[in-house]
């Protein structure tokens, strides 16, 4: 008899055949649930470029954003759940998402954002990159959990109050509302130079994180006995830090800070393929791509007035559910 | 399987915790490590797994331990840490497959050679009928048979349990000792740390009591369970009756 869960390649292929689904549907559905094929015809009819257009520098970006940026927070808030043991472990966590929100922020803060748009995501990864720097001269060569854990959030601290300060220092009243909205996390306007940018990034640092699979189930045993299965505790924590940082940063400098996801994303897959930190990389990359698809779809429902930020959404409906854990955490150590 | 400990130096936190300690094992032998509280037997546990740093050498059939690759060591030496834990609810059959992680390939599913080795420890702990059980809704004792069932299904030459039965009933207290006994005989190395010296005495081939951080006796459980050692070493009065496996150690008073 095994353990009651659904086949693993199953539960893996259905949550790939709804990132799909919502992928599809990104691109068909627009603001206030306007059909792809009714605009594309009206704007046809015009001009067959700017139906065009609309595909590939507006639809095709924004639905490609939210496939990566979702696998990406999926992925890395399960990898670093399982490195730190921490069922409230969020890739935001180590401050690389911070140091590149105040890399992107300090780009608007200067007027440069005006000059070029990719000035932004570049800013953010410097930004991400720095962070991470601070990180491993924080935290030393050989660094405890704890002490990644607390020059983490001493880091989003810092890297906070930065933004803050820029926030109330910046020249002009646009200036500071470019960044609040920025900050605010959103996948509209942005184009496919911008994804193209942060993909390389993301790339490397998602294989980073998964290339320590193996080392995440073995660490469900604690660093000793992981390390007496052959696996070295410096690099696992380097690979997963640096994949996590490099892989999250470069979606940061893209498209905001978008939270919770990460968080939420290993909880939602755990009830179908268990608690085995490795066996929960691939699915949570499928699951956060659909369920940020998704909130980007709610995010075009409201017709009239302005369209609500991603990052907005996802907190709203993260928090609550943050509650609950913490309320079912609770209920079960009574 | 020959384990040799060759001036052996090891601190914790500035104390130094085993001095000059020098040691030669081999064979197919279950050897049982003895002594009191803080005497340094989990220490050298683990400086032998190359869990800590130390001075002097510990060599794995004459190559230093810290020169074979993490890889080849984690298929030479398992290691199950003292009161071990479960940081996520996993059920008792991939917990105790963790154990073959490191005769995995890369990219590869276990084959059939792991899934036999997985059974074979699950039986030889007895936890075959818990097997879909999650390991966080079990108890205490019925915990520590499946970390100790995950250390053996590595089927590594030198095995070093630290303390393997001293959450468990009587029952399963001889049920470990026996599975022990057969996994030593079965052609390999079980060093143990014991507290039940009675235990100690009827299971083990080779006894090696440590005190203030070295080796103070080394043989058979009747040549090391001696009162005058235990005077000595454990500073205890103690009763020693019987030999072989009705051999039995009761401490009757303190010194």
């Amino acid at each position: 008899m095994r353990d009651r869960l659904p086949n693993y390649l199953l539960v893996n292929l259905a949550l790939a055949c709804l990132a799909a689904l919502f992928f599809v549907a990104s691109i068909y559905v627009g603001r206030g649930g306007e059909l792809l094929f009714a605009r594309l015809h009206a704007a046809d009819e015009i001009d067959r470029s700017l139906a065009w257009l609309i595909l590939t520098e507006i639809r095709l970006p924004r639905a490609c954003l939210g496939l990566v940026v979702g696998a990406t927070l999926g992925l890395t808030g399960a990898g670093l759940q399982g490195l730190l043991r921490n069922p409230l472990a969020e890739p935001g966590l180590i401050g690389a998402s911070s140091g590149a929100a105040l890399g992107a922020v300090l780009v608007f803060y200067f007027g440069l954002a005006a000059g070029s748009a990719m000035l932004v995501p570049l800013g953010g990864v410097a930004g991400a990159l720095a962070s991470l720097g601070l990180l491993y001269m924080l935290a030393g060569r050989n660094p405890s959990i704890v002490t990644i854990i607390l020059a983490g959030v001493a880091i989003s601290a810092f890297a906070s109050a930065f933004t803050s300060l820029a926030l109330s220092l910046a020249a002009s009243p646009y200036a500071v509302y470019e960044i609040i909205f920025w900050l605010l996390g959103s996948f509209t306007d942005r184009s496919m130079d911008q994804l193209w940018f942060a993909l390389p990034f993301v790339v490397v640092g998602l294989a980073l994180v998964a290339s320590t699979s193996r080392a995440l189930d073995a660490l469900t045993l604690g660093e000793d006995t992981a390390t007496s299965l052959g696996f070295n505790q410096r690099h696992v924590k380097l690979r997963a830090i640096l994949g996590t940082g490099l892989a999250v940063g470069a979606t940061v400098a893209v498209t905001g800070v978008i939270g919770f996801v990460g968080l939420v994303v290993p909880h939602i897959v755990r009830p179908f393929v268990g608690h085995q930190p490795g066996r929960l990389l691939l699915p949570s990359a499928f699951a956060g791509a659909a369920l940020l698809l998704a909130a980007d779809l709610l995010v075009r429902l409201p017709v009239g007035g302005p369209e609500p930020k991603l990052g907005v959404i996802t907190s709203l409906i993260g928090a609550p559910f943050f509650l609950w854990l913490i309320l079912r955490t609770r209920r079960e150590a009574n | 399987m020959r384990l040799g400990i060759s001036h052996l130096h090891a601190s914790l936190g500035g104390a130094r915790v085993l001095r000059d300690l020098t040691l030669s094992l081999e064979g197919t032998n279950f050897i049982g490590l003895i002594g009191p509280n803080g005497v340094g037997k989990t220490t050298l546990i683990r400086a032998i797994a190359g869990l800590i740093p130390f001075q002097g050498s510990v060599t794995l059939d004459g190559a230093e331990i810290a020169s074979i690759p993490p890889r080849t060591r984690a298929k030479q030496i398992a290691y199950l840490a003292q009161g071990a834990e479960s940081h996520w609810p996993l059920s008792v059959e991939r917990l105790v497959a963790l154990g073959r992680l490191p005769h995995l390939e890369p990219f590869r599913k276990p084959q059939p050679a792991d899934e036999a080795a997985i059974a074979r420890a699950m039986t030889l702990a007895d936890v075959d009928t818990m097997r879909a059980r999650d390991v966080l809704t079990l108890s205490g004792g019925e915990r520590a048979r499946v970390l100790l069932a995950r250390a053996l299904s590595v089927e590594a030459p030198l095995l070093l349990v630290d303390e393997p039965v001293a959450a468990l009933d009587p029952y399963h207290q001889l049920g470990v000792m026996e599975g022990l006994v057969a996994y030593a005989r079965a052609g390999r190395m079980v060093v143990a740390v014991l507290h039940d010296l009675s235990l100690a005495a009827r299971y083990c081939d080779r006894l090696v009591m440590l005190n203030e951080g070295t080796v103070f006796a080394d043989g058979t459980p009747a040549e090391v369970l001696t009162p005058a050692n235990l005077r000595e070493v454990y500073r205890v009065e103690a009763e020693i009756t019987g030999e072989g496996r009705a051999m039995t150690v009761r401490p009757t008073g303190q010194i």
